[in-house]
C-alpha cells in the first residue's frame, strides 16, 4: 500500500494535542476523562504505524492491547469515582470541587 | 485509492475530535467521541492492524463508551438551578479560558510536528510492509512470549471489576 507511514504519527500527534486541550478546556470530569480516553488512542495509532513493519513479532500491536486493557479498566475505576463524587458533592464540575481550599 | 481513503478516515477522524473540543454539550461529546474511536479503527485497519481494529470496536465503542453515556445519565443535576459553570440546562458545561489550552496543546503539537518531520526514522523506510492477518501472529504471541503480561492483565481486568462495584456501591450501605 502506498501510504506513507509518517502521516500516522502526525494524524497520532495531532489527536494527541486535541486530546490534551479537551483535559485541560473542560469543567466536567466526564468530559476530561474523554480526552484522556482521546490520547490514549492516540497512542496506540503511533505504536501500530511503527508495528506494521515488523511483521513477525508485532510488539507494537501487542503493546497497544494492553494499552487498550488498561484503559477499559481505567475508565471502569474512574467512573466509578466520578459516580461516588457526584453522590458526596452532587456535582461533577471540576472548579464546584474546592473544599481543600475554603 | 487507498490514499482516498485515508484522508477521508483523517478528516473524519480529527473532525470529530474537534467537534468533542467546541460543543459544550456532554451527551453530544460522547456521540462525536463514537465517531472518533470508529475512525480511528478504521486507521487502524489502513496500518494493516485487523484484529486491533476489531478490539478497539468491541472494546471502546461496545464497552466504555457505553460506560460514559451511563456516567452522564447518572451524574446530570436534575434541578435546573443555575450554578456558576453550569447552564440552566444542566448537561451543558462551560469551557476554561482557551489561552492556557491552545498554548500547551498548540506547543507541544508544534513541537511533535518539527521533531516528526526532521526526523528520519530506520524502521518506516526499510521498505513497503507486507499485508497479511495478524490474528495469527497475536495469539501465538499471547500464548508465548507475552503470557505472564496476559495473565497479568486478566488479574488486573478482574480488580478493576471487584473494585468499581465496590467503590460505586460503597455508600448505599450506610
Amino acid at each position: 500500500m502506498e501510504i506513507n507511514s509518517g502521516l500516522f504519527l502526525l494524524v497520532g500527534a495531532a489527536l494527541f494535542s486535541i486530546g490534551l486541550a479537551i483535559v485541560i478546556l473542560k469543567r466536567h470530569a466526564i468530559m476530561v476523562l474523554m480526552g484522556i480516553e482521546l490520547m490514549l488512542n492516540a497512542v496506540n495509532l503511533n505504536l501500530i504505524a511503527f508495528s506494521q513493519h515488523d511483521p513477525v513479532r508485532l510488539q507494537g500491536q501487542l503493546f497497544s492491547l494492553f494499552v487498550m486493557i488498561v484503559a477499559a479498566a481505567e475508565a471502569a475505576i474512574a467512573l466509578a469515582i466520578i459516580l461516588q463524587v457526584y453522590r458526596h458533592f452532587n456535582t461533577v464540575q471540576l472548579d464546584e470541587m474546592n473544599e481543600l481550599k475554603k | 485509492m487507498v490514499q482516498i481513503v485515508f484522508y477521508l478516515f483523517v478528516l473524519f477522524t480529527l473532525g470529530s475530535a474537534l467537534a468533542v473540543l467546541l460543543t459544550k454539550n456532554v451527551l453530544y461529546a460522547a456521540f462525536f467521541l463514537l465517531l472518533t474511536l470508529l475512525g480511528v479503527a478504521g486507521l487502524f485497519v489502513l496500518a494493516g492492524a485487523d484484529f486491533l481494529a476489531v478490539s478497539q470496536i468491541m472494546i471502546y465503542v461496545g464497552g466504555v463508551l457505553v460506560l460514559i453515556i451511563f456516567g452522564v445519565m447518572l451524574t446530570h443535576k436534575t434541578d435546573t438551578a443555575k450554578t456558576d459553570y453550569t447552564e440552566p440546562n444542566f448537561i451543558l458545561t462551560k469551557h476554561r479560558s482557551w489561552l492556557w489550552a491552545l498554548l500547551v496543546a498548540g506547543g507541544i503539537f508544534s513541537v511533535l510536528y518539527r521533531a516528526l518531520v526532521r526526523g528520519n526514522f530506520v524502521l518506516l523506510n526499510q521498505g513497503e510492509p507486507s499485508y497479511r492477518s495478524t490474528v495469527d501472529t497475536i495469539g501465538r504471541q499471547l500464548m508465548t512470549e507475552y503470557l505472564i503480561p496476559f495473565e497479568i492483565a486478566g488479574i488486573l481486568l478482574l480488580v478493576a471489576l471487584i473494585g468499581a462495584t465496590t467503590i460505586a456501591a460503597s455508600s448505599r450501605t450506610k
